[in-house]
């Protein structure tokens, strides 16, 4: 099997705490994979590993099959792998296109002169990612705060997309959303994986997880204790394996 | 009334709701029409802009740093800093035997270099030494502060050539019966006759550099990453975006700014004064905030700060015309004050619906 990103063995250690002991998994592209556990069961960390925010103590990690040493969040971000944060990576006082360009705005010569914001440009590419994704918004020119928690979640995805990120990490999308939004952001997710994409989703939500996964993994105590296909599992086993009562490898 | 007339009269209220500050100045001109005699007059209205620059300056200093998120104490003593050291400058050079020209423009660009100085100083502590910035500022206030005063321990700054008064008390364009209209030089004229001044000079040096402030903050990736930085600090860094870096270059603006201002102010009185804009600060700040912008940054433009200033300035101008003791406009422009922040509170942010299904 071909995966996009993998994880052999990888360990982090924390003084004395073994926060991520020799974790193996691997996610495809196209494919979407929950990491499911419990409050310190060590899913956060081996995600921070593949986005750059810790350094793996030992094991390696491959992207298209090729080993990789990522440093920093940026590392990341030039081998395309983006993450979503919960608490959102958009200025709130900016409108959506200047939040999807942010940091590498398109500039054009103003009377041969001077470097100003090509808006234009920035408007209609970002129309053309929204409407490729099926996102629908009032109008670009709104700022962020106007904006509901699940139009956020999806600027800060086409935001990601337009920059080409191969490898989606999402932290807990669905987290302080209200239903109806929940339903919308799970959905963009899901039509995420016809553009190839190979996606991480961390949630607490059961429901989430068995809507829009293709592959559960589930952590307990650092370690790696269940990779179930969704079709061949159901939430019960799944609330078993998180609790400790049952192990599957 | 039917729904649709109902949507557009709210949307109509919240248009004009926005627009308070705009509303407030044009009801102070007319209030001060009716109840200030001679207000309504060339000259009164020139007095306005022209004793309005140091706060129309030192408020667009004040917004750029406002908008990161970060607060400018400094700006006030800088000013009178860097009226001082020019002063001395220049009137050394004249001393000196250069030519009162070169002299003064040669003692401008050297304290507008100088003036770079304490920003920069302010923009190392906050982003490198992480010195909040209202410490780093006002520890930048007391030694600017210290600094000119130790300068005038030889000696008052004076004796300015004559040039100077010319140029600050000048005007950018002349019109006469006869020579007709005339740019920056005036006219000869027999004594008494009938000229018109229109624009002061340092009104019109001000604006340019005002107006490319503007420019810069609205549509250049400069204003893009100042706003980004007041507005989610984490997401500029994510981002990719120097915050450190455009921090220090925001300090250096704010006090390039104020030394500008000072650097006016000698043309202007054709004196250096330690305290020139210590009095300006805070009607600097309150010119920010009426204009729409948030201490807690992201929010602000350039117009709309001059708005501010307009409003604190026609209201000093017309209560002086009036002959009332300019005590009550610091009443005035505390009640002005509150009253922005609350109805900025009250009106919720434009927004569009371009994508109708």
């Amino acid at each position: 099997m071909d995966y996009l990103v993998e994880t052999k063995n990888i360990t982090k250690r924390f003084g004395g705490l073994t926060a991520v002991n020799e974790v193996s998994f691997g996610v495809e592209a196209g494919e979407i994979v929950a990491v499911l556990g419990d409050n310190g069961a060590g899913k956060s960390t081996l995600i921070k590993m593949i986005s750059g925010v810790h350094q793996p103590d030992g094991g390696q990690i491959f992207v298209e099959g090729k080993e990789v040493n990522i440093h920093s969040p940026m590392d990341a971000l030039s081998m395309g792998i983006e993450t979503i944060y919960q608490d959102l990576a958009l200025a709130e006082n900016m409108n959506v296109y200047s939040n999807i360009f942010l940091g590498r705005e398109k500039t054009r010569k103003a009377w041969g002169l001077f470097d100003v914001l090509d808006s234009k440009f920035m408007y209609e590419e970002s129309m053309g990612v929204l409407k490729k994704l099926n996102i629908k918004i009032p109008s670009l020119r709104n700022n962020v705060r106007t904006l509901s928690g699940g139009q956020r979640q999806a600027v800060a995805i086409s935001r990601s997309i337009y920059w080409n990120a191969q490898f989606l990490i999402m932290d807990e999308p669905t987290a302080a959303l209200g239903v109806a939004q929940q339903h919308q952001v799970l959905e963009l997710v899901k039509s995420l994986k016809d553009h190839g994409l190979g996606i991480i989703i961390i949630s607490h939500q059961m429901h989430d997880v068995f809507a829009v996964a293709d592959r559960i993994i589930v952590m307990r105590r650092g370690e790696k204790v269940g990779d179930l296909l969704k079709k061949d599992t159901n939430p019960d086993e799944v609330v078993n394996l998180i609790v400790g009562s049952e192990s599957v490898v | 009334m039917n729904a649709v007339t109902k949507n557009k009269t709210t949307n109509l209220v919240m248009d004009l709701g926005r627009r308070w500050a705009l509303i407030f100045l044009l009801i102070e001109l007319i209030f001060f029409s009716f109840f200030a005699k001679g207000f309504m007059s060339l000259r009164v209205f020139q007095m306005i802009f022209f004793f309005g620059i140091t706060v129309f300056l030192l408020g667009t200093a004040e917004l750029f740093v406002i908008i990161t998120g970060g607060i400018d104490l400094s700006v006030g003593y800088v000013m009178g800093f860097a009226s001082i050291i020019s002063a001395k400058m220049i009137s050394a050079f004249v001393h000196g035997g250069m030519h009162p020209f070169p002299a003064l423009i040669l003692g401008i660009v050297l304290t507008l270099l100088i003036g770079l100085l304490p920003g920069l100083i302010n923009g190392l502590l906050i982003s490198k030494l992480r010195v909040p910035p209202f410490i780093a500022t006002f520890s930048m206030l007391g030694i600017s502060h210290g600094v000119a005063e130790l300068l005038l321990l030889n000696g008052a700054a004076k004796d300015l050539p004559h040039l100077a008064n010319l140029i600050g008390n000048g005007y950018f364009l002349y019109w006469a019966p006869g020579p007709g209209l005339s740019f920056f030089v005036r006219p000869e004229i027999p004594r008494g006759g009938f000229i018109i001044e229109l624009i002061p000079n340092i009104v019109v040096l001000a604006f340019v550099v005002i107006g490319i402030l503007a420019f810069v903050l609205k549509r250049t990736v400069f204003g893009q990453h100042t706003y980004a930085i007041g507005g989610n600090v984490d997401a500029a860094i994510r981002s990719g975006i120097n915050v450190g870096r455009h921090k220090v270059k925001i300090y250096m603006l704010s006090s390039f700014l104020a030394s500008l201002a000072g650097v006016i102010y000698v043309l202007m009185y054709v004196t250096g004064k330690g305290d020139a804009g210590a009095a300006s600060l805070l009607d600097a700040i309150a010119a920010v905030v009426i204009g729409g912008a948030s201490l807690y940054g992201g929010k602000g433009t350039v117009w709309r700060t001059i708005l501010g200033a307009l409003i604190i300035a026609v209201l000093e101008t017309g209560l002086r015309v009036m002959g009332i003791p300019t005590f009550d406009k610091y009443i005035i422009v505390g009640v002005i004050l509150i009253s922005a922040v609350l109805i900025d509170k009250v009106f919720p942010e434009k927004t569009y619906t371009d994508n109708k299904e």
